[in-house]
């Protein structure tokens, strides 16, 4: 292949796509073997690198291994396994190809999708003896996942079956059945033997039988998955640029185009304008400029008029934008140690969007080896499932079958990607409840901080009420600072709506003062419990104080007796009112008289955040506000029973909670740090 | 979509997602063509102007051309230009081979640098065909406390969402053309007309594909005195692009175990 091209035939190289394909298919089946002779056969080996895959089995003692080119690490060639995926690039005179290992290990799922995800197209690979195992048939269905259609099915190690002809037949029928289920076409089935050479670059007389195509041959019916042009423009934002006097908006086109004058929508918040310029760099003289660009490409543009746009919202056609949606159902894999189960709450990582939510519901837990159900409790690790979740705010999302590319995300949890999966249904959020956006809040905020800095606390909720249409929640939880400020409310006789969470597991005590506080001031509060559903599930998952086991359980606990609930005491309020005071904790340290909370939607306000805990005492004593009677027994911040204790002299107020866990990680999630 | 359009438009996303979604980050600037072609990607992403330092961890060891090389093009590309100077070889465990060595001493003068600047990302300009340990590598890639490549333990990473939270004492290391080819460099240095090192390109008969300190980097056999040609020669060469790289040769595992204690 030494001869040399003409320049106008290497620019035509160069300009080619590679189509990218993975091998996927259970542990040992031969998936990096294949890969390995494929590149020899095909003559794409570098110089020098088959003498060292000899000398690399030589000195394991084994026969030469073909594996060994991709299995790169010294673990992986001592044990003879793929641990994670790899990518190398593979050439015809045609065509361009990027051959991706996956690893067959159920424990290394998190790197075959991680690999796969990647591919246009597949190949499934089965060894000959071992016929279709659980894990081809759950490789299988992640390929439909992830939204990958091309593919064929290679059965390998026909060397060990005496190349038998029925062997393969029935191994072809099983897995083209399950795989026709699944709405993959598998474009051939080819019989090979990857260690002796049968079937991949050549039809040799042991396979003689074989109708269809070699392994190489197989791979020219693959092409490369076009971008979405044709679809409705999907534009997520990745950051708002404003290095001179532009304000750049950048992000990738998903699909379809975005063209200069157009009508576009930014999502959620649904704020309309019209492409103004679209900005490259180096600035192309004017004719050159570009004035439309298409679904692939990352773009720069600006818009006609100033809106406050962020990142993880999307730019889609006025006419045809995302639904705005808060609940989905989805088809998820799941690869986190901690099982899924209804409670669990998750990030969506949708576009460049960070959505908040828990799973309300699993839907059912799928057994890949016949696609039926295993059961509603949970999705363990490495399994796969259809679930609903519950958004903590509104979010642009579309279905996977309406576009492929902004009806997919990840779920992450604890910062690190947890699992991912397919937005199969969605619930639109109902008309009228318009959630405010993040920039409408932090400005509603930064107009009414400078005033509410002057004033005493009363004044702080008057200034609020008569700033906000909407409704206003106060929770209380019968502490000092909330009873201090349920006095002023009651006082001037704001409008403002006074609710509590009740956990279930409150001290006697607070029940005692809650119906005292009722008689005192004259009125009802309303009070949010968890759903029946959700606690059941818990108390069966985690037993009645599993709480005290991790900081997981705990969470989970408080998710569902308190965040949850919370969420629903929130729905349809501008405004939400919390008796916090800055110096309560580290973790609350950095939080604001008034801010934006962008997950509930609202602005939350702190009236007595500047106040220290002997100015509350003061306030109580003054206007003879009753308390709960655990104050006097060295109680200070008292939530739940069997999570607050009382305080050794001299620790700290919040020391009292959750005393068992680590203090910087103390949150219960209700008011998130940032 | 054209290959290099494609290749340009993925790099610029994942530049973008750096800046985003990390506090303090770098860019790893090498001087090589993957580094150059990696800081005009950047010079793309953000229009004219990249909003975070290049870093030069510099061996003291690079070839005239290159230190001539660099002090032109950071003030002509408006760099935010650092260098960082590797500790003495004496500081370097004296048990290694002599080029691998050398290399642990620029790691841990990558290690001193990111210290020093308190950076939690660094954007490196490695590609999954120069070698099969590189091949194995996330875009988004976690390193642990002392550099750490913890690759039995590699996070999903999939449909572009990256994993950018590093735990405290842990940074990232970003590789936004680590599905770029070597011919992919040369094809795109030539459409954009990015400047290169005249290294690169045929004297007396030979030329350097890669270029790294003077004393442990060879040059091959070639006749290519041009970008084109270069490309030419790349689409018949059956020579793997670190051959002249004497580290990566020592033994089997020698680049795999630079790699997991924190080189490129
Ligand atoms: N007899 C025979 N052995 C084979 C064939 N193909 C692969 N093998 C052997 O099967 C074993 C496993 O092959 P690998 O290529 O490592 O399998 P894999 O599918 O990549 O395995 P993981 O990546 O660990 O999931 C090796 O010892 C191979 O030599 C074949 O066609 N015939
Ligand atoms: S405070 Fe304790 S009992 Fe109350 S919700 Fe949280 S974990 Fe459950
Ligand atoms: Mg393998």
């Amino acid at each position: 292949m030494n001869v040399l091209v003409s320049p106008q035939a290497i620019t035509n190289l160069q300009e080619r796509q590679a189509t990218r394909i993975v091998i996927v298919g259970d542990v040992d089946h031969g998936k990096s073997t294949l890969i390995g002779r494929l590149l020899y056969e095909t003559g794409s080996l570098p110089d020098g690198k088959f003498e060292s895959l000899k000398a690399m089995s030589a000195r394991r003692g084994m026969p030469f291994e073909w594996s060994f080119l991709l299995d790169a690490l010294q673990t992986e060639r001592d044990q003879g396994i793929t641990i994670d995926t790899s990518q190398i690039r593979f050439r015809t005179a045609l065509r361009d190809f990027v051959l991706i290992d996956a690893p067959g290990h159920i424990e290394f799922l998190r790197n075959m999708i991680t690999g796969a995800a990647q591919a246009d197209a597949a190949l499934l690979l089965i060894d000959a003896i071992e016929g279709v195992r659980e894990q081809t048939r759950r490789h299988g269905y992640l390929l439909h996942l992830l939204g990958i259609r091309q593919a064929a099915v290679v059965i390998n190690k026909m060397d060990k079956v005496g190349y038998s002809p029925e062997r393969y037949r029935e191994i072809a029928d099983e897995i083209g059945a399950y795989l026709g289920a699944l709405d993959i076409e598998p474009v051939a089935i080819v019989p090979i033997s990857a260690r002796e050479g049968d079937g991949i670059t050549v039809k040799t007389p042991a396979i003689g039988w074989h109708e269809g195509p070699t392994v190489a041959e197989a791979l020219d019916l693959f092409s490369v998955a076009p971008p979405l042009r044709d679809l409705d423009l999907r534009l997520p934002v990745q950051a708002v640029y404003k290095f001179d006097d532009r304000r750049i908006i950048a992000g990738r086109i998903e699909s379809g185009r975005i063209a200069v004058g157009d009508e576009i929508v930014v999502q959620p918040g649904n704020k309309v304008a019209r492409v103004k310029s679209i900005e490259s760099w180096p600035v192309a003289r004017e004719a050159l400029a570009p004035s439309s660009l298409e679904a692939g490409r990352s773009v720069g543009v600006t818009l006609d008029r100033e809106l406050f746009i962020e990142r993880g919202q999307i730019i889609a056609p006025v006419s045809a934008p995302s639904p705005i949606v808060n609940g989905l159902r989805a088809r998820v894999f799941w690869l986190h140690p901690t099982p899924l189960a209804a409670g669990t709450p998750v990030v969506l990582r949708s576009g460049t969007a960070e959505i908040r939510g828990h799973v309300s519901a699993i839907v059912e837990a799928l057994d890949p080896a016949d696609l039926q159900s295993a059961g509603v409790e949970a999705i363990g690790q490495n399994r796969i499932g259809e679930i609903d979740i519950v958004l903590a705010r509104p979010a642009a999302l579309d279905t996977f079958a309406n576009n492929p590319l902004t009806g997919r995300f990840a779920i992450e949890v604890e910062g690190r990607i947890a699992g991912g999966g397919i937005a199969v249904e969605l619930k639109p959020v109902a008309r009228g409840n318009r959630a405010r956006d993040a920039g409408e809040l932090q400005s509603l905020a930064a107009t009414l901080l400078p005033r509410l800095k002057e004033q005493t606390a009363a004044e702080r909720l008057a200034t609020l009420r008569q700033s906000i249409d909407g409704r206003i929640v106060f929770t209380t939880s019968f502490g000092i600072e909330d009873q201090a400020i349920l006095h002023m409310i009651a006082k001037i006789g704001l409008d403002i709506d006074v609710v509590t969470l009740d956990t279930g597991r409150l001290f006697p005590q607070t029940y005692d003062l809650w119906a005292e506080t009722e008689r005192h001031f004259g009125l009802r509060i309303k009070a949010f419990y968890p759903r029946h559903d959700q606690l059941e599930a818990l108390v069966e998952r985690q037993g009645i104080n599993g709480f005290y086991e991790s900081r997981e359980a705990r969470q989970a606990c408080c998710f569902v007796r308190k965040v949850e609930p919370l969420d629903r005491a929130l729905a349809n309020s501008e405004a939400w009112i919390t008796g916090l005071r800055a110096d309560q904790s580290a973790n609350r340290g950095d939080m604001a008289l008034i801010s934006a909370d962008k997950a509930h939607g609202l602005v939350k306000l702190s009236p007595l955040f500047d106040w220290s805990r002997d100015d509350v005492v003061a306030f109580i004593a003054a206007n003879g506000i009753p308390v709960n009677a655990l104050h006097d027994k060295g109680f200070a911040s008292i939530g739940c029973a069997p999570c607050t204790r009382a305080l050794r002299p001299g620790e700290p107020e919040r020391a009292g909670r959750w005393w068992w866990e680590d203090e910087t990680k103390k949150e219960c999630g209700l008011h998130p740090g940032r | 979509m054209e290959r290099l359009d494609e290749l340009e438009a993925q790099s610029i996303f994942i530049l973008r997602e750096a800046f985003a979604r990390l506090n303090k980050l770098a860019l790893l600037w090498s001087l090589g063509k993957d580094s150059n072609v990696m800081i005009w990607l950047a010079r793309k992403a953000f229009f004219g102007r990249v909003p975070f330092p290049a870093m030069h961890v510099d061996t003291g060891k690079k070839f005239p051309e290159m230190y001539a090389f660099r002090d032109r093009y950071a003030k002509e590309w408006g760099l935010d230009f650092i260098a960082e100077e590797c500790p003495p070889i004496d500081a370097v465990d004296p048990s290694l081979p002599p080029a691998a060595r050398s290399a642990a001493r620029k790691t841990e003068g990558l290690k001193r640098a990111l210290a020093k600047h308190g950076f939690d990302g660094v954007i490196a300009g490695i590609r999954r065909d120069e070698e099969p340990t590189r091949a194995k590598e996330r875009v988004f890639s976690p390193r642990g406390a002392e550099g750490i490549w913890d690759v039995r333990d590699q996070p999903p990473e999939f449909w572009n969402h990256f994993n950018a939270s590093p735990p405290p004492g842990a940074h990232l290391r970003i590789h936004p053309i680590l599905h770029w080819t070597e011919a992919d460099i040369w094809a795109y240095t030539r459409r954009e007309n990015i400047p290169i090192i005249p290294l690169y390109l045929s004297q007396n008969g030979k030329r350097y594909r890669s270029l790294g300190d003077m004393d442990i980097t060879f040059p091959v056999v070639s006749d290519a005195t041009s970008i084109d040609e270069i490309i030419a020669e790349l689409d018949s060469t059956k020579v793997p692009e670190r051959s002249g790289r004497a580290m990566d040769h020592e033994s089997e595992d020698a680049f795999e175990r630079l790699r997991t204690a924190g080189y490129l």
